[in-house]
């Protein structure tokens, strides 16, 4: 099986965020792989072991995203690929990373494609399905299992908590949920190997691409911090005089019961 | 400019969602005095469309075929672009739903437009329409609008106060016929999980649990309070990697962003991940063993407590108030 995982380096879900200049400051920041894509990771190594085949992982993003890509090599991805914008594009949006990533992925014999449902940072779950309707391929996003059958696949999907079965056949895209796997960490022979493992960079330019192709559709006028919360009231006194205060206070003063 | 904007109706459990009529109410900001259309698509949609009118549509069009009786991603991208290609509109709406996220980007990619999602404001500027989300799961915010072309934007549940209803408004009713061939994918089953039906996203109250509530069982008295209130129950990341509950109930950067009117945490402690989750909700109430607990930095009210007695006192206290007001 030919497997392909799109991949997206993110902020570290316990970092503080904070503004400078208008952009989100990323200074010091810890950066992981998208907490979502480290499942399609995992469940592409699983089914590569499974079916036999080999698992490419890619990315659009800077030269730090290399890192990410390690991980996910030393985690037993078998290639990576990093397309690098950050010399060609200032923003891109999701139409742009879709883009990148169809043109890229156009010509390559697919199987299967995973990524994660959504990226923790962006948080709109948009480039997966943009891919997949780029190639002219079925999708299924939020999956929480899945298993493969020849050109056969059975998948279930979380469905704002029900769970849809579905079946459906390959060359296919999903988007991995919570719940699908256990995502392993690299082993220490697993970092050594990841060292040797092909990384290819590529840009835009290499995918036949202008700037112009893959211009963002959305423009941010602005970027700000939730109004920050005045410290509220713990109640005191005796326990069964607290609830009775908090019923009241929920009902005369928040008046949300 | 007055714009035409399309906004889905969406169903569950063959009533209309709330989310929808809040999109109705985000397409009349949209279309600036133009039309604001209805779609209804499924199996038969037919009688709700009066609904869509009351709560501010102009116009309802349906898409009705017995394939289109489950959601399905080909099948409903095929029902909607029909719908595009007879009224070329200048906007699209969606709610930031399972369905509005699974089906907005095939549409988006189809048509090669620009897609706002998980919007949870809508304003009107010298004639540009700019939307306001959340990014990293809510601890920032972003305002954001589309560069040219198409207006389309998912609309989060909760957040746009939907138009009064009005029962005396009319506006006409027609059918688009689409041809519906060659769905992908097939759904075989759907194993329904969410007992009462108050889903995460849309409740009005949520109660959660957090690694205080220790066990699967522990969860019931949540439960409770949760039945008197109307509300759903969820959970911090802690809870569902312990194994106390499913991972489909769970609230945070990893997991669901809920904005109720009401936020019970019980036995949370209030990591960064969990408040990227919940923080945004209206009021908070925090109950937690420990007086530090983070949880009560971003709370309304707390009380400093075991949950197992707090919540049962609860539960019958709401009861009677309940009761009281009736």
């Amino acid at each position: 099986m030919n497997l392909y995982v799109l991949l997206k380096r993110t902020f570290d879900t316990e970092e503080k965020i904070s503004i400078s200049g208008g952009r989100i400051q990323e200074d010091g920041a810890e950066f992981i792989i998208n907490p979502y894509d480290e499942y399609a990771v995992e469940e592409a190594i699983q089914l590569r072991d499974e079916h036999g085949g080999e698992v490419t992982v890619i990315t659009v993003g800077s030269d730090e995203s290399e890192k990410q890509l390690r991980t996910a090599l030393a985690m037993g991805a078998d290639k990576a690929v990093l397309i690098n914008s950050e010399e060609d594009l200032d923003e891109g949006d999701q139409y742009t990373t879709a883009k990148i990533l169809t043109q890229y992925l156009k010509d390559k014999e697919v199987d299967l494609i995973l990524a994660g449902n959504v990226a923790i940072d962006g948080g709109s779950g948009q480039v997966g399905p943009r891919v997949a309707e780029g190639l002219g391929i079925p999708y299924v996003t939020t999956i929480t299992d899945i298993e493969v059958n020849g050109s056969d696949v059975s998948i279930t999907r979380d469905v704002e908590g029900d769970s849809e079965k579905i079946s459906t056949s390959l060359p296919l895209l999903v988007t991995c949920q919570q719940g699908l796997n256990e995502p392993r960490y690299p082993s220490l022979p697993g970092i050594m190997k990841a060292k040797k493992k092909p990384l290819e960079e590529l840009e835009l330019d290499d995918l036949d691409l202008e700037e112009a192709d893959v211009a963002s559709k959305t423009k941010t006028i602005d970027i700000f911090m939730p109004p920050e919360k005045a410290a509220g009231r713990v109640l005191e006194g005796d326990l069964s005089d607290q609830v009775k205060e908090l019923a009241g206070l929920l009902r005369s003063e928040a008046k949300v019961i | 400019m007055s714009r035409k904007v399309i906004v889905l109706g969406e169903t569950r459990e063959g009533q209309l969602r709330n989310v929808s009529f809040e999109a109705i109410a985000a397409g009349k900001t949209a279309a600036q005095g133009g039309e604001v259309l209805g779609v209804l698509i499924g199996d038969s949609v037919q009688s709700l469309a009066q609904e869509m009118i009351q709560y501010g549509a102009d116009r309802v069009l349906t898409v009705e075929n017995e394939k289109l009786g489950h959601y399905t991603s080909d099948g409903f991208a095929q029902a909607l672009l029909a719908v595009i290609e007879q009224e070329q509109p200048d906007g699209i709406l969606f709610g930031h739903t399972a369905l509005g996220k699974d089906l907005s980007p095939k549409i988006a990619a189809k048509l090669g437009t620009g897609l706002i999602s998980d919007a949870t404001s809508i304003s009107e500027e010298n004639g540009d329409v700019l939307f306001t989300r959340p990014i990293y799961s809510g601890k920032a915010f972003e305002k954001i609008m589309v560069e040219d072309g198409l207006l389309f934007a998912t609309i989060r549940p909760n957040n746009i106060e939907p138009l009064q209803k009005d029962d005396t408004r009319s506006g006409d009713v027609s059918s688009v016929s689409a041809s519906i061939s060659d769905l992908r994918t097939i759904i075989q089953d759907v194993v329904r999980k969410s007992t009462d039906g108050v889903d995460l996203s849309e409740a009005k109250v949520i109660i959660a649990g957090g690694r205080g509530v220790k066990s699967g069982e522990g969860f019931q008295p949540l439960k409770e309070l949760a039945n008197v209130l109307g509300g759903a129950v969820g959970a911090s990341r802690g809870a569902c990697d312990a194994d106390y509950c499913d991972y489909s109930l769970q609230i945070g950067q990893t997991g669901k962003v809920v904005t109720p009117d009401l936020y019970i945490a019980c036995g949370i402690s209030g990591a960064i991940q969990h408040l990227a989750g919940m923080s945004n909700s209206k009021v908070i109430v925090a109950i937690n063993k420990d007086p530090e607990a983070e949880i009560f930095k971003v709370a309304d009210y707390g009380i400093v407590g075991d949950l197992f007695e707090v919540v049962p006192m609860l539960t019958e206290e709401f009861k009677k108030v309940k009761a009281g007001s009736l």
